[in-house]
């Protein structure tokens, strides 16, 4: 019986097996961020202890940073003790940093592909539960708390259970206006926000393979919020094409024989999975969340369902659900006014999806009512943007063009929803009180929905444009 | 017995019902700006407990006979979404020590163990009961008891359970984890040298 590319890459990176059933696992790959590293150096300085691999550990600030000014010191004064906080602990510690303004600083899950740092077959952890994007290249990668990012620090290692592996295998292909996000929102739809607890989900089948590694990032950016702390999907062409040349790929015959590596550490034909479950992409549309977690989604055309149309388990939840959200079971998705559009985060703000928004807005006007922003996922991502001419084609038509960070997804910097605002968001967490208005809402769709949602100043199906 | 073992634990509890809690409702992520834990108890449940111009709302957290509670009881799947230390430690700083529920989200749990924080999981007919039976009379003391896997109530005693990695580390004081991870740097070392990625194929 073959092996999965799991089961190879976590046994090949056991230290030891420790007492009680947990693993000591080594970690290829430590990415660390303002907000959940500094009390990590803390507790590392307090236990009298220095970090064992720098050269294993890269940083970049995301969290808190400002995406209109963003000259030092930052105006929040916390903000500004966080982002020197890293750029000391990583200068005493000689951890490579991607500063504001480097040319390489941006969201941590953006950067790590980008510059070659996240290489298929390693394990990956990073203090952020959207570390699963990594998983994109065939690498195991999950987000950890501070403590964990202390032990990291520390040895390089972290204990763990070994989770059960799920195979999701996506026949078909996705129709013209759907994209991995829709692909992502209607399995966690599907398997349940918390489906997925106890295992990694592996993402395969065709319409798998024939996503660009820029999507395979958005379809592993959300396997957490399905429950599974890992999700990935094994290295092929479009993997070893994307990485050739970056700064931190190998270079050259080291590239080749990182390759023949690569190609080992994919799931064999044969490989045992605990369990498998097969989805049809040409039955997905354009995906729109309706409530207040991500697996509360239906297809654009679609009503929001009512009560009755849930399980019992489901009700509770929808309930509060229509309340927060001020909708009705059996009314239409489409037509839902917003107030505010957001593009940007770790799940979608890469440049194909910038393209994509772009493609949507372009030579038209953003609603009156509308407040829109693009936020590109890095400075690098941005200068490219700006190249192809497309922070025209957003300034145009209305929306604000933006400094990379993390921006409105997580209400950690300036960029927040006021009041009972309604946002279309490129986002991962429709969560109450998420994008920073303790009664904000969040509707989470693909770019190029949300660029719709920004010009028709309601939620609508993009195939209509794009036809 | 060392100060670390989490053998036992006797105290009131509080109940918050509710699936798929998520960790920013737990802690907002407005009280994560600063770069030490202390203090963020300030901020638990914080847009559940005060409505936006401060006034107090209907939430268990702000109920005086839950004052004292050192025992949360919970729903299913608490704790998902972001893998903030912030929401434990939140919940730590004021008061809770130990968790009861019908189940966790991953990294909340780990993070929990990571603070000697038992996190138990009880079927869904136990956790109906004791949650009735706290909110009925929340003086009485539960008694969690990690060596025989029971909590005794006013109601008798309830089976509960966790993986046995965790409940060991919890049992015997080691759920440190930091000293038995460093006390492999040979082993450590040798991993990384077989892995060709480590040093550029």
């Amino acid at each position: 019986m073959g092996r999965s590319l799991f089961d190879k890459v976590w046994d090949m990176h056991t230290v030891r097996e420790l007492p009680g059933g947990q693993t000591q696992l080594f970690i290829g790959l430590h990415l660390i961020h303002e907000v959940t590293s500094p009390q990590g150096f803390q507790m590392l300085r307090e236990a009298g202890l220095e970090v064992l691999r720098p050269d294993r550990t890269f940083a970049t600030p995301d969290h808190i940073i400002p995406t209109d000014s963003r000259t030092r010191p930052l105006q929040i004064s916390e903000a500004e003790e966080m982002l020197s906080a890293l750029e000391t602990n990583t200068e005493q510690s000689g951890i490579q940093l991607f500063g504001v303004g480097s040319g390489d600083q941006g969201i941590v899950h953006v950067i790590g592909p980008e510059l070659g740092l996240t290489q298929p077959g390693m394990t990956i952890a990073c203090g952020d539960s959207h570390t699963s994007t990594h998983g994109a290249f065939g690498s195991i990668a999950f987000g950890i708390g501070t403590t964990q990012v202390r032990d990291v620090l520390a040895t390089q290692c972290l204990a763990l259970a070994r989770p059960r592996v799920r195979r999701i295998h996506v026949n078909g292909e996705l129709s013209p206006g759907v994209y991995a996000k829709d692909l992502i929102l209607h399995i966690i739809r599907t398997l349940g926000v918390k489906g997925g607890v106890g295992h990694a989900y592996e993402f395969a089948g065709p319409a798998v393979e024939a996503l660009s590694m820029e999507a395979r990032l958005t379809l592993c950016n959300m396997a957490i919020e399905g429950g599974a702390r890992v999700g990935y999907i094994n290295p092929d062409q479009v993997t070893f094409d994307y990485l050739k040349g970056r700064r931190y790929a190998p270079q050259g015959e080291a590239f080749e024989r990182a390759v023949a590596w690569w190609k080992n550490v994919a799931s064999d034909p044969d490989a045992e999975f605990a369990d498998q479950v097969e989805l049809d992409a040409g039955s997905i549309a354009p995906t729109v969340t309706w409530g207040i977690n991500p697996g509360q989604a239906i297809g654009v055309n679609e009503p929001v369902p009512r009560l009755s149309d849930l399980p019992d388990e489901d009700r509770g939840t929808a309930e509060e659900a229509f309340g927060y959200m001020e909708l009705n079971g059996g009314q239409p998705i489409a037509g839902v006014p917003i107030d505010v559009a957001f593009i940007g985060s770790c799940t979608n703000s890469r440049i194909s999806d910038l393209r994509e928004a772009a493609r949507v807005a372009r030579g038209r006007r953003v609603a009156p009512s509308v407040r829109a922003l693009v936020v590109p996922g890095s400075e690098k991502i941005k200068i490219q943007a700006e190249e192809e001419g497309l922070d025209e084609v957003f300034r145009e038509a209305g929306f604000e063009w933006r400094e990379a960070g993390c921006s409105m997804c997580l209400a950690m910097n300036p960029d927040k929803l006021v009041g009972r605002e309604v946002c279309a968001s490129s986002s991962n967490r429709n969560f109450k009180g998420r994008q920073g208005s303790p009664a904000g809402r969040t509707l989470l769709m693909s770019p190029a929905m949300v660029a719709e949602a920004a010009i028709r100043g309601a939620v609508a199906d993009v195939r209509e444009t794009l036809h | 017995m060392s100060s670390l073992e989490r053998k036992s634990h006797r105290g009131q509890a509080v109940v918050v019902r509710g699936y798929d809690i998520d960790t920013d409702r737990i802690i907002p992520a407005r009280f994560m700006g600063r770069i030490t834990f202390a203090g963020i108890e300030e901020g638990v449940f914080a847009d559940v407990r005060r409505a936006p111009d401060g006034s107090p709302k209907d939430h268990p957290f702000n109920e005086e006979r839950f004052q004292n509670a050192s025992i949360l009881i919970v729903n299913k799947n608490f704790g998902c979404g972001s893998s903030r230390e912030h929401a434990p430690q939140a919940l730590n700083r004021w008061g809770i020590q130990v968790l009861i529920g019908e189940s966790f989200a991953e990294i909340f749990f780990g993070n929990c163990v990571a603070l000697g924080m038992p996190a138990l999981t009880a079927s869904e007919s136990d956790i109906a009961s004791l949650m009735d039976s706290v909110e009925l009379d929340a003086d009485q003391e539960i008694v969690i008891d990690l060596e025989s896997m029971t909590a005794t109530s006013k109601l008798g005693q309830i089976a509960v359970s966790m993986p046995e990695g965790p409940r060991s580390q919890l049992l015997d004081g080691s759920w440190n984890g930091l000293h038995t991870l460093l006390s492999a740097r040979e082993e450590i070392r040798a991993t990384a040298n077989r892995l060709p990625y480590v040093d550029g194929f």
